[in-house]
């Protein structure tokens, strides 16, 4: 029995506006789950920065967490753990407007949230403190040294990790399947199950796994370039 | 909480062992290990690749790296256990499978570590070799891969922990690692699933926490034991 590739019969109909919707899950919450990573990072890295023990503690505590516990089970730690502890009304309510993608978007940006504020925080370090002290020693205020000396200089090294992180999290999205999202690879592989069309189904979504991964890669390529610090 | 630990922590440890299959966190480290050791030929092979002076060998080895990196490990399980049993045409055990698909992803990651090692070496290693007369071969195998594997092991742990993490993917296509006995424990209890979930993310913690611990202090002796320039990228 010979197996005939036919892209054709899963390019079509049904399965084509599934795959489509996959895409359109897939790309809602990688943009999502960026935004409010970096916005969260940020955050983190203030807090982190400003010399007060116990928070310093804490945040060190989320990034530690997140970095060594796997992806997958920080999905499950929402999808499962969290939901219990909401009262029924609030779970069904929920339910209703369909939660996984939110657990979804809240455990990928808390993921990527610490990541990047570990970028953020070794871009500020590799600047030599004699820069900050030589800032204010022409007068700058400490606010204004970050503004005009420190910053500039360390989001563009912090610059290339970051874009690695975005990598990381679009295909990290693909997890959000085993809570039961409906996003690319969850389609594909219910395609495969209701067509059997094994190659065609998982080589229409690689190949679009592929193509977007090929884009960020390459705009990172170039943003890397055009941001590189030049002055050392 | 720990009423769970005393009802499933053997469970948890090795899973249905000795009535069934060897499965939970014994399943999860042999996986891991096992993955990161037919896994490491293969790098050697990609960073050769990709340092050496042979173009087609390189434009191979950086096609396979970039397409590798640019696909979810998800997709590489998928292929292996639904697509690669029909493609040769016999069944595959589950685990395998999620091995073959680790250690072709990690290939790629593993392989940029070990060619970042190589290219890290100062030219006067090569150079001082070929002065002795030592061919392709003996370079490479006695003197260039020794100190440039030596040079990156921290990033070889590293891996190896990620590797860990990655294995718990292996509950999508019902391999009985660490985390899948524990959705089975959690789809038994129903009504616990914060506790058992933060079992399970605790014991992951303890394990990768530990070994990432380690690769601190690997990096740190590595780096005063030499005390030349060596630039060793860790990939997250």
């Amino acid at each position: 029995m010979g197996y005939h590739l036919d892209f054709g019969k899963v390019l079509q109909g049904e399965y084509l506006d599934l795959i489509l919707q996959g895409i359109q899950t897939t790309m809602v919450l990688f943009v999502l789950s960026w935004i409010f990573g970096l916005v969260l990072a940020i955050i983190l890295t203030v807090v982190r920065a400003v010399k007060f023990r116990p928070t310093q503690l804490l945040v060190a505590a989320f990034v530690e967490y997140h970095r060594n516990v796997p992806m997958l089970i920080q999905l499950f730690v929402w999808y499962f753990g969290f939901a219990v502890v909401l009262p029924d009304a609030v779970n069904e309510y929920l339910n209703d407007i369909g939660a996984e993608i939110g657990y979804a978007i809240v455990a990928l940006a808390l993921n990527k949230a610490a990541y990047m504020s570990e970028d953020f925080r070794s871009g500020m370090r590799s600047i030599h403190p004699a820069q900050m002290e030589a800032a204010r020693s022409i007068g700058l205020t400490y606010l204004g040294a970050m503004r005009w000396v420190i910053l500039p200089q360390a989001w563009r090294l912090a610059l290339p990790a970051l874009l690695g992180q975005t990598l990381i999290l679009f295909k990290g999205t693909s997890l959000a399947a085993g809570i039961g999202v409906a996003e690319l690879s969850y389609q594909a592989r219910y395609i495969e199950e209701q067509s059997f069309r094994i190659f065609e189904a998982y080589g229409i979504a690689t190949a679009i796994y592929m193509l977007i991964s090929f884009a960020i890669m390459w705009l990172s390529a170039v943003l890397s370039d055009r941001f590189r610090l030049r002055v050392k | 909480m720990l009423e769970i630990i005393r009802e499933y922590g053997l469970m948890l440890l090795i899973g249905e062992y000795p009535h069934g299959k060897l499965g939970g966190l014994a399943l999860t480290l042999i996986i891991s290990i096992v993955s990161l050791a037919v896994t490491f030929p293969c790098a050697i092979l990609i960073a050769l690749a990709r340092t050496g002076q042979s173009r087609p060998l390189k434009a191979i080895a950086s096609g396979f790296v970039h397409s590798v990196r640019a696909i979810p490990l998800l997709m590489l399980i998928f292929w292996a256990y639904f697509a690669l049993p029909m493609a040769i045409g016999f069944p595959i055990d589950a685990t395998y499978t999620l091995i073959i698909a680790i250690v072709v992803y990690q290939a790629a990651y593993l392989g940029e570590i070990i060619a970042a090692g190589i290219q890290g070496l100062p030219n006067g290693q090569v150079e001082a070799a070929k002065a002795l007369g030592l061919g392709y071969v003996p370079t490479t195998f006695r003197v260039i891969l020794p100190q440039a594997i030596f040079n990156v092991i921290p990033g070889i742990v590293n891996q190896l922990t990620t590797i860990i993490k990655e294995s718990s993917l292996g509950s999508i296509i019902a391999v009985s690692e660490l985390s899948y006995v524990m959705l089975q424990v959690n789809s038994n209890e129903v009504t616990k699933p914060l506790q058992i979930f933060g079992i399970l993310a605790a014991t992951y913690f303890i394990l990768c926490f530990a070994l990432s611990q380690a690769t601190n202090w690997l990096e740190r002796r590595i780096a005063n034991r030499r005390t030349g320039r060596v630039l060793v990228e860790v990939i997250a």
